[in-house]
């Protein structure tokens, strides 16, 4: 199908308009926080990396980011790698209680965090994994595993079981036609889940505040100091969201061409 | 369609994604079961109070009640708006996204920021972003004459948390849509060229079908998350004016952390988790029937 001309022009409206927001967070993480709250300027009139600067002479900042970034990775990779089999066998075989299983792994995104939480800190504390890298990467399972499950199970439809048949009248051994054959068909799904794992572990914040405290403080929390007594730190907040933006749209940019990737039949 | 084939050793596939959620869910919920029924006096004397707090709850002429009820209307509406706007324009935006060379990434990238930026900080921009004197969107609309104030001002409260939601959570639905697209076989769009299909035609009776199951887990996370929505009504509108943006889980907050009554908090925190189970197994029921009809 060729882009016509107004699925550009309605494109490049929508980017414009997502944009603007965006734009005002750059905008007022270049100005100072009385430049801000004296007026409105649509540039900023004497922009400042001051915050940015600020920021990265700071090793609390540094270690924050480091630890958000490694939490994530682990949870991106684990959520995925174990959902796929799963996917895999939710879409291809019926077994005792796979419905039901199914639709539990989703009422795990239900609850209300306000009061889930603290018996979820009394968990994580008498098990030991309070404040530890491990402890947020796996507390973000139980959002993340679910929902790949949920995606990838969507995707797994997606390709003909005659495949499957094929690939074992070929003499292919089950892990080799997975990880061969299967794997590359639903590209544009593990690239897609991977990242909304990531996305979704990056921004949460309830759990990994509150399971840490000094060793694996997350960015997240480190970013709570521009909320202080002496009131709001605005441009400082802003160049921190900025920040926190870089990492998800890098990850984004290098899964791209998967979630990009048509499927081709016959070319197995 | 043919039925799936049965054999139970596809437990063992599903056994590792069954350790990484159990862990984290089961003693946690159980707990919060266990709040429910009893009162507290502080310092940990907890003591058995049966049914009361939901028999309160769901009874309209008692004063949590009556706030409950209003407050589930109020939500129920919000994610219906938020959805009613999100879905169709995902699907159309991802229909409308490039499908190759250098402005696929580009376009993928951009689209892909709002959801990376932590949700306090959404909530921040927007709180300086929507002010009638320093920010460019409430600015803009008083200078077009509208009477535009989130913090007095109902309708204006409204619109905005939906604007917010919509800015902040329609490219779920986009990346969702335009991943499932991609994997749509070439063949079928060829078979549909040599049939003559109009444009709608492919979409009805290609494209919608084959998005089906990615469009109902954007759905049903949508939902979710509409349903529960915290951060960005906290952030901006402090649940005002008057009680014009207190959805569930800023009342929750209120009354469980705010009057501490962990007995009533946690009532309130399962009969919201049993209301969106419920709605959730409802549409998916539905629209795994839908689907299995199509395919007989």
């Amino acid at each position: 199908m060729r882009q016509s001309l107004a699925a550009k022009i309605g494109i490049t409206v929508y980017l414009l308009v997502l944009m603007l927001p965006i734009y005002w967070l750059i905008n007022m993480s270049l100005r100072t926080n009385t430049d801000i709250v004296s007026g409105l300027a649509i540039f900023p009139h004497h922009p400042t990396l001051e915050k940015y600067i600020a920021i990265f002479n700071d090793p609390d900042w540094i270690h924050a980011f480091g630890v958000s970034l490694t939490y994530v990775a682990i949870n991106t990779v684990v959520s995925v790698t174990v959902a796929l089999p799963a996917a895999y066998a939710f879409n291809r075989y019926a077994f005792v209680g796979d419905k039901h299983l199914f639709f539990w792994l989703l009422t795990n995104l239900m609850a209300p965090p306000a009061i889930f939480a603290m018996p979820f800190f009394q968990l994580y504390y008498a098990v030991g994994l309070f404040d530890t890298i491990w402890g947020v990467a796996l507390a973000h399972c139980l959002f993340n595993v679910p929902l790949a499950v949920w995606i990838l199970e969507g995707f797994v439809g997606g390709v003909p079981r005659e495949i499957d048949e094929t690939a074992a009248i070929d003499g292919y051994s089950f892990p080799r036609f997975f990880i061969r054959i299967f794997l590359p068909l639903i590209a544009n799904g593990i690239g897609v889940t991977a990242f909304f794992c990531f996305m979704f572990s990056w921004v949460e914040q309830l759990l990994a505040t509150n399971l840490t405290s000094a060793r694996a403080l997350p960015f997240a929390a480190v970013m709570t100091r521009a909320y202080s007594v002496n009131g709001m730190d605005w441009s400082l907040l802003a160049a921190a969201g900025v920040l926190t933006m870089i990492p998800g749209a890098v990850v984004i940019w290098f899964v791209r061409n998967h979630i990009a990737k048509g499927f081709a039949l016959g070319r197995v | 369609m043919t039925t799936k084939p049965v054999n139970n050793y596809a437990w063992f596939f599903v056994l590792p994604v069954l350790a990484f959620v159990m862990f984290s869910s089961i003693i946690p919920a159980m707990t919060v079961v266990n709040y429910s029924v009893q009162d507290t006096l502080g310092a940990n004397s907890f003591f058995w109070n049966g049914d009361t707090a939901f028999r309160a709850l769901l009874n309209p002429t008692t004063e949590i009640g009556a706030r409950f009820n209003d407050a589930l209307f109020r939500t129920l509406a919000f994610s219906l708006t938020c959805l009613l706007i999100e879905v169709p324009l995902g699907i159309l935006v991802a229909l409308c996204l490039p499908r190759k060379g250098w402005a696929v990434g580009i376009s993928l990238v951009l689209i892909a920021l709002p959801m990376l930026i932590p949700w306090n900080v959404i909530g921040t921009i927007w709180q300086i972003f929507t002010r009638a004197d320093i920010g460019l969107f409430g600015a803009a609309l008083t200078g077009l004459g509208l009477p535009y104030n989130v913090t007095q001002n109902t309708i204006s409260a409204w619109s905005t948390i939906v604007v917010i939601d919509v800015w902040h959570w329609t490219p779920l639905v986009v990346l969702l849509s335009y991943a499932g697209l991609r994997a749509i076989p070439d063949a079928y769009y060829q078979a549909a060229r040599i049939d003559g299909a109009s444009r709608w035609a492919t979409f009805a009776n290609i494209e919608l079908p084959k998005l089906q199951k990615v469009l109902v887990i954007a759905v049903l996370l949508r939902f979710m998350q509409t349903f529960m929505i915290y951060t960005e009504p906290f952030v901006v509108t402090g649940g005002g004016p008057g009680s014009a943006t207190t959805f569930l889980s800023i009342d929750l907050v209120k009354i469980a952390l705010g009057q501490v009554d962990l007995g009533n908090g946690a009532a309130m925190s399962l009969v919201y988790y049993l209301i969106t189970l419920t709605v959730c197994w409802v549409f998916y029921t539905i629209m795994t029937q839908l689907e299995r009809r199509r395919d007989a």
